[in-house]
C-alpha cells in the first residue's frame, strides 16, 4: 500500500468548487490518492460525496480546481477521454445484453478480435467469480451477482482508476458483508486504484487504506481507519464514526477539563481552546476502564448502571456519573468483565476515563448531538 | 500526517472550469440544433406568418387589426363564434359526464367485461371525424332510419354536430379520466369509511377531488378538440356555421386568406388557454399519488354495480350503433329504396384515378409519417432527456414540442399555406407534394409521440450515458444497442399513433393535399360533398380497417417481442 511517503500521487485533487445555483455541494476541496490506494469517502446524505466522485470521473464538471490523473489534467476533459471504470448504485447494465455482453461491451468497440475477447470477458468472470452466469441477462441475476456483472464490466477495459458510488448499498445486509470483503480481495489483487463512496462507516472502516470523511461539502479528515477511529480530528468525525460519549466541560487550569463538579486530566493539545472555553469531552465506549484500576489513577468517577443491554461479545451500559446528575456516559465492557465484577442495573461501580483517550473539541461542533 | 489534505492557498486565483466539448458533444449539439429548426420549420416559423397574415391586406401591406374589425362587422360570421361556442360547450358537458360514468364504471366497480367496454370507448380513435356525420346522416338524416326521435327537428345543425362530436370526443376524455380514477389510494377509502362517511359524501369528498385535475384536463381537451374539429360539421352542420368551416369556406370557397387568418387565430384561442391549464394541472396531478398508495380495490355494490353496467351498455351501443350504421351505409345498394347488400361502393376504381389512388396515398403517406415521424420524435426525445450538453437548448427544444398540441390542425395546414407556398421561400418546392403532408401531420401530431418518448425514456436507466463513456464506447452505439431495444415497445406505440391519425386527419392536409396526392380522407368530405354519401362511407368504413389493422399489428408485435425479450424484461 503506497501511503505518501515517497510515491506521487496517482489523483490529485485541487481547490475544487462546486456550485447548484446559489447552493454549494463542494467547498474548496484538495486530495491526494495514491497508487494502488482503496480510497473511501464517507460522509452523511447530501454531503457531496456523490458529486466528487463524479467530478472526477467527468459525468458533472466541477466549476473551478484542478483534477490531475496519472500528471495529466484532466479538469476540463469529457468522460470519454478521460480513465476510468464506474460502478453505479444501481448498477445500470444493460437489460437486453447478457452477463457476457455487458462485461464485452467496451471490448467490442475498441476492435479486439472475437478471440480475444472472449479470452478477456473469461477472465474476468472468473475474477468475479461468475462462472455459468454468462448468458444470463441481468434480471435473471441476483442483485449480488449484478453488482458483480457491474464491476466486471468496469474493470473490462483496465483502467487506471476505479470509481464506486454506493456500490454495495442496493443488497441486503449478508451479502454485503461478503462482497465488501471480496471487492476489498479483489482490489489488492489487481492493484487498481479505487475511490468508493459510502455513507456506511462501518463499511468504509472494513475496507478503506484511507478514509475522506466528508460533510457539507468540506472534507473534514482524511486518514486511515485506525487514525480515523482512534485520533478523529473534528468532533463531526468523532460523531459520526463509532460511537461516541460526548461530555460537555469547560476550560480549567493546565490540561484539566471540567465537567460539571470534576476536574480530568486530558490531553488539549489537540484544541485551541483557551482557559474557561466550552469544550466537548470525548470518550469511546470501549475506552472506559472498569478493571484493573490503580489506586492513584486519574479520572476515576463512581457511576451507577442504569441499563444494560447486551449485544453478544460485550454489554453495552448507561452510566450515571455522579459527580452530576444527568451526565450520562456509555461504556461497553467485556463479557469476562460483566463476569468477574458481576455487574448488574443499580450496582455502583467505579469507572476511569483514561487520559490518553479523552479528546476535547469545542463545543457545538458535533455532527447530530 | 503528509498525505492529509492539502490546504488551498488563498492566494491561488480561482481556476474556472471550462470544460472541453468532445467531437460526441459537438455532434449531439448539432443533432440538437437540428431538431430545434426542424421544429422552427415544422411549426412555429408558419405559425408567426399566420399571425402577421392576419394583419395584413391581400397586397400584403401591414394594416394592423383592421381584419379583425371587419370580422366583427359581418354579423354572419360573429354568428359562427356564438354557435361553435354552443355546439362546444353543449358537447363538452355531455362527453364529460358520459366518459366520467363510462370511466367511473371501468375503474371502480364490480362489472364484467370491464376491458371489453374500454376498448370500445376506443373505438372512435380508429375513424376519421367525418365518419360518424356520415352515419347520422343515415341515421337521422332526412330518410334516416330514426328520424322520428328528433321529433321533427332537423340532425343538420348542432343537434348532429353535438352527436357527432360526442362520439368524437370520447375517447379522449375516457382515457384521461380513467388514467385519473386510476391513480386512487385505497387508504383513503379506508379512512373515509373508518369514519362512518356515507357512500355518497365519500364520492363528493373523496372520489370527485381525487380525479379533478383529470376532470379539468379532460373538459379542456375535449372542449378543444370540438371547437376546433372539421369534420363533423362539415358533414352535418348544414346551414350551421361555425368557425371551422368558416375558415375552410374563406380560403377555399372564397380565396379569402386573411379573413382565413383571422378565424384561424380565433379558433387558436381556446387552445392555448387550455394548453396553459392542462399544464399547470398536469404538473400538480405528478404529486398526486405518493409511492406508497396503495391501488384501489374493487367492492361489489349491486345497485352502483347495475347502473353503471347500464351506462356503459348504453354508450357503447351508442358509438357502435355509429359506427355499424357508417358500414351498414356503405353496403346498401341504394338508400332508402333498395335496401339489398352490395361491395359495389367499395369498388373505388368506379371513381377514377382518386378513388384506389386515394387509397394508396393515405397509405403511402401514413408509413412515411409512422416511420419519418418516430425516428425524428424518438432521436428528439432522447437529445432532451438523455444527453447533457447546452441546457437551454434541450429545454428550449422540449418546449417546442409541446406547441402542437395547442395548434388545431386547420390551423396550422393554413399556416402552412402561408408559410410554404410563399414565392420567396425555397421550401416551397415541396409545396404540393407528399412530402408537405408528411411534413405537416409529422408536425401536427409531434406533443403526444414526443410525450411517450419522454415517457419511455424517463424509465430508462440514466447512467447508460455514463457507463459507455466510461467504456469508451460513443453516445450513438449505445443509443442503439440498448436504447432502443429497451424502448420498443413505446416506439412501436408512437409509429401506430402516427399511423392512426395520419390515415384519419382531415383537418390540417385538406389545405394542403393536391390532386395527385389526394388523401382517402378528403376523397370522402370530396365525396359527401358531391353527394355520394354512400361511398363516402365505404371510405370511411375503409379508414377504419385499416387503422385498426395497424393497431392490431401493433399489438401483436408489441406482445410477441415482449415474448421474445421476456428472458430481459421481466424480474
Ligand atoms: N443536480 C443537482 N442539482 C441541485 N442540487 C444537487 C444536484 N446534485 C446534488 N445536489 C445537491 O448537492 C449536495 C450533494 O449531493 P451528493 O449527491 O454529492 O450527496 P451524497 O454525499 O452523494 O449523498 P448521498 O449519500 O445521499 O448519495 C446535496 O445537498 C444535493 O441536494
Ligand atoms: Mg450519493
Amino acid at each position: 500500500m503506497a501511503n505518501g511517503s515517497g510515491a506521487q500521487p496517482y489523483l490529485r485533487i485541487r481547490n475544487v468548487d462546486k456550485f447548484f445555483g446559489g447552493f454549494q455541494a463542494l467547498k474548496d476541496v484538495s486530495l491526494d490518492v495514491y497508487p494502488g490506494e482503496f480510497v473511501c469517502f464517507l460522509g452523511p446524505s447530501g454531503c457531496g460525496k456523490t458529486t466528487l466522485l463524479r467530478a472526477i470521473a467527468g459525468l458533472d464538471f466541477q466549476d473551478s480546481g484542478m483534477i490531475e490523473q496519472g500528471g495529466k489534467d484532466i479538469s476540463a476533459l469529457p468522460p470519454a477521454k478521460r480513465d476510468f471504470g464506474i460502478v453505479f448504485q444501481s448498477y445500470a447494465l444493460f437489460p437486453n445484453l447478457t452477463t457476457a455482453e455487458n462485461i464485452a461491451y467496451g471490448l467490442v468497440n475498441v476492435g479486439k478480435d472475437k478471440a480475444a475477447i472472449a479470452a478477456r470477458v473469461a477472465e474476468l468472470v472468473a475474477l468475479v467469480s461468475l462462472k455459468g452466469q454468462e448468458r444470463k441477462y441481468p434480471a435473471q441475476l441476483s442483485g449480488g451477482q449484478q453488482q458483480r456483472v457491474a464491476l466486471a464490466r468496469a474493470l473490462a477495459m483496465s483502467p487506471g482508476l476505479l470509481l464506486l458510488d454506493e456500490p454495495l448499498s442496493a443488497l441486503d445486509a449478508r451479502v454485503r458483508l461478503h462482497l465488501r470483503a471480496e471487492l476489498k480481495q479483489l482490489q489488492r489483487r489487481i492493484g487498481v486504484t479505487t475511490i468508493m463512496v459510502t455513507h456506511d462507516q462501518e463499511e468504509a472502516l472494513a475496507v478503506a487504506d484511507r478514509i475522506v470523511v466528508m460533510n457539507h461539502g468540506v472534507i473534514e479528515q482524511v486518514g486511515t481507519p485506525q487514525e480515523i477511529y482512534r485520533a478523529p480530528a473534528t468532533a463531526f468525525v468523532a460523531d459520526f464514526v463509532g460511537h461516541m460519549n460526548f461530555l460537555p466541560g469547560r476550560i480549567g487550569e493546565e490540561g484539566q477539563v471540567r465537567v460539571g463538579a470534576i476536574a480530568l486530566q486530558a490531553d488539549l493539545a489537540g484544541t485551541k481552546a483557551a482557559s474557561g472555553d466550552q469544550v466537548m469531552v470525548c470518550l469511546r465506549p470501549e475506552d472506559v476502564q472498569v478493571r484493573g484500576l490503580q489506586p492513584r489513577q486519574s479520572n476515576v468517577l463512581q457511576a451507577e448502571i442504569t441499563e444494560l443491554e447486551f449485544l453478544g461479545s460485550f454489554c453495552r451500559a448507561e452510566l450515571r456519573l455522579d459527580v452530576a446528575d444527568n451526565l450520562e456516559l456509555a461504556a461497553d465492557f467485556s463479557i469476562n468483565a460483566m463476569r468477574d465484577l458481576n455487574l448488574a442495573i443499580g450496582m455502583s461501580i467505579s469507572v476511569a476515563l483514561p487520559p490518553d483517550r479523552l479528546r476535547v473539541f469545542d463545543a457545538g461542533t458535533q455532527a447530530h448531538g | 500526517m503528509a498525505d492529509a489534505t492539502v490546504q488551498s492557498p488563498s492566494l491561488q486565483a480561482q481556476r474556472l472550469v471550462r470544460p472541453v466539448a468532445g467531437a460526441e458533444e459537438w455532434a449531439q449539439r448539432l443533432l440538437i440544433l437540428l431538431l430545434g429548426t426542424w421544429l422552427l420549420v415544422t411549426v412555429l416559423v408558419p405559425l408567426s406568418v399566420l399571425f402577421r397574415k392576419a394583419a395584413e391586406n391581400a397586397q400584403g401591406q401591414f394594416i394592423g387589426l383592421a381584419n379583425f374589425a371587419a370580422y366583427f362587422r359581418d354579423p354572419a360570421l360573429v354568428q359562427s363564434i356564438y354557435n361553435t361556442l354552443t355546439v362546444a360547450l353543449i358537447s363538452t358537458f355531455i362527453t364529460i359526464l358520459l366518459a366520467f360514468g363510462f370511466a367511473y364504471a371501468i375503474t371502480r366497480s364490480a362489472i364484467p367485461f370491464r376491458s371489453f367496454f374500454r376498448s370500445i370507448a376506443l373505438v372512435p380513435l380508429l375513424a376519421p371525424s367525418l365518419l360518424p356525420g356520415l352515419a347520422l346522416v343515415y341515421l337521422f338524416g332526412n330518410q334516416g332510419i330514426l328520424k322520428s326521435w328528433l321529433f321533427g327537428h332537423s340532425v343538420y345543425g348542432p343537434i348532429g354536430i353535438v352527436m357527432g362530436e360526442v362520439f368524437f370526443a370520447l375517447p379522449h376524455a375516457v382515457m384521461i379520466i380513467v388514467t385519473a380514477l386510476s391513480a386512487a389510494d385505497q387508504r383513503l377509502y379506508e379512512a373515509a369509511e373508518s369514519l362512518r362517511a356515507k357512500p355518497s359524501r365519500i364520492f363528493w369528498t373523496v372520489t370527485l377531488p381525487g380525479c379533478r385535475y383529470g376532470l379539468v384536463s379532460a373538459t379542456f381537451v375535449v372542449f378543444t378538440l370540438v371547437f376546433t374539429d372539421f369534420g363533423v360539421p362539415k358533414v352535418i352542420g348544414g346551414q350551421y356555421n361555425v368557425l371551422a368551416t368558416d375558415v375552410y369556406r374563406q380560403v377555399i370557397g372564397q380565396f379569402n386568406f386573411q379573413m382565413g387568418a383571422v378565424v384561424g387565430l380565433l379558433l387558436l384561442a381556446p387552445a392555448i388557454l387550455s394548453f396553459a391549464v392542462d399544464r399547470l394541472v398536469q404538473r400538480k396531478q405528478v404529486a398526486l399519488l405518493s409511492a406508497r398508495a396503495v391501488p384501489y380495490q374493487v367492492t361489489r355494490r349491486p345497485r352502483i354495480d347495475a347502473a353503471c353496467l347500464i351506462l356503459c351498455v348504453l354508450v357503447s351501443i351508442f358509438v357502435l350503433s355509429i359506427l355499424g350504421m357508417a358500414v351498414f351505409g356503405s353496403l346498401i345498394k341504394f338508400w332508402p329504396y333498395n335496401l339489398s347488400l352490395t361491395l359495389s361502393k367499395y369498388n373505388l376504381g368506379a371513381l377514377g384515378t382518386v378513388g384506389w389512388g386515394a387509397l394508396w396515398n393515405s397509405l403511402i403517406m401514413a408509413s412515411l409519417v409512422a416511420l419519418v415521424g418516430t425516428i425524428i420524435v424518438f432521436c428528439g426525445a432522447y437529445l432532451v432527456e438523455k444527453t447533457k450538453t447546452w441546457p437551454w437548448a434541450r429545454s428550449a427544444v422540449h418546449f417546442g414540442a409541446m406547441i402542437p398540441l395547442a395548434v388545431p390542425g386547420l390551423v396550422l395546414g393554413l399556416a402552412y399555406i402561408f408559410f410554404f407556398n410563399a414565392p420567396g421561400n425555397p421550401l416551397n418546392v415541396i409545396y404540393g407534394t407528399m412530402a408537405i403532408l408528411v411534413v405537416n401531420t409529422v408536425g401536427h401530431f409531434y406533443t403526444v409521440c414526443h410525450l411517450t418518448a419522454v415517457t419511455a425514456l424517463k424509465q430508462v436507466d440514466n447512467e447508460f450515458e455514463a457507463v459507455s463513456a466510461s467504456l469508451k464506447v460513443p453516445f450513438y452505439k449505445t443509443f442503439w444497442r440498448v436504447t432502443v431495444p429497451v424502448c420498443l415497445p413505446a416506439i412501436l406505440d408512437i409509429a401506430a399513433y402516427y399511423f392512426i391519425n395520419a390515415m384519419t386527419t382531415v383537418s390540417a392536409v385538406i389545405f394542403l393535399y393536391s390532386s395527385d396526392t389526394k388523401l382517402l380522407s378528403i376523397a370522402a368530405i370530396n365525396t359527401d360533398d358531391a353527394g355520394n354519401t354512400a361511398i363516402a362511407c365505404a371510405m370511411g368504413t375503409i379508414i377504419v380497417m385499416v387503422s385498426a389493422t395497424a393497431r392490431v399489428v401493433q399489438l401483436i408485435a408489441s406482445r410477441k417481442l415482449h415474448a421474445r425479450t421476456q428472458a430481459w424484461r421481466n424480474r
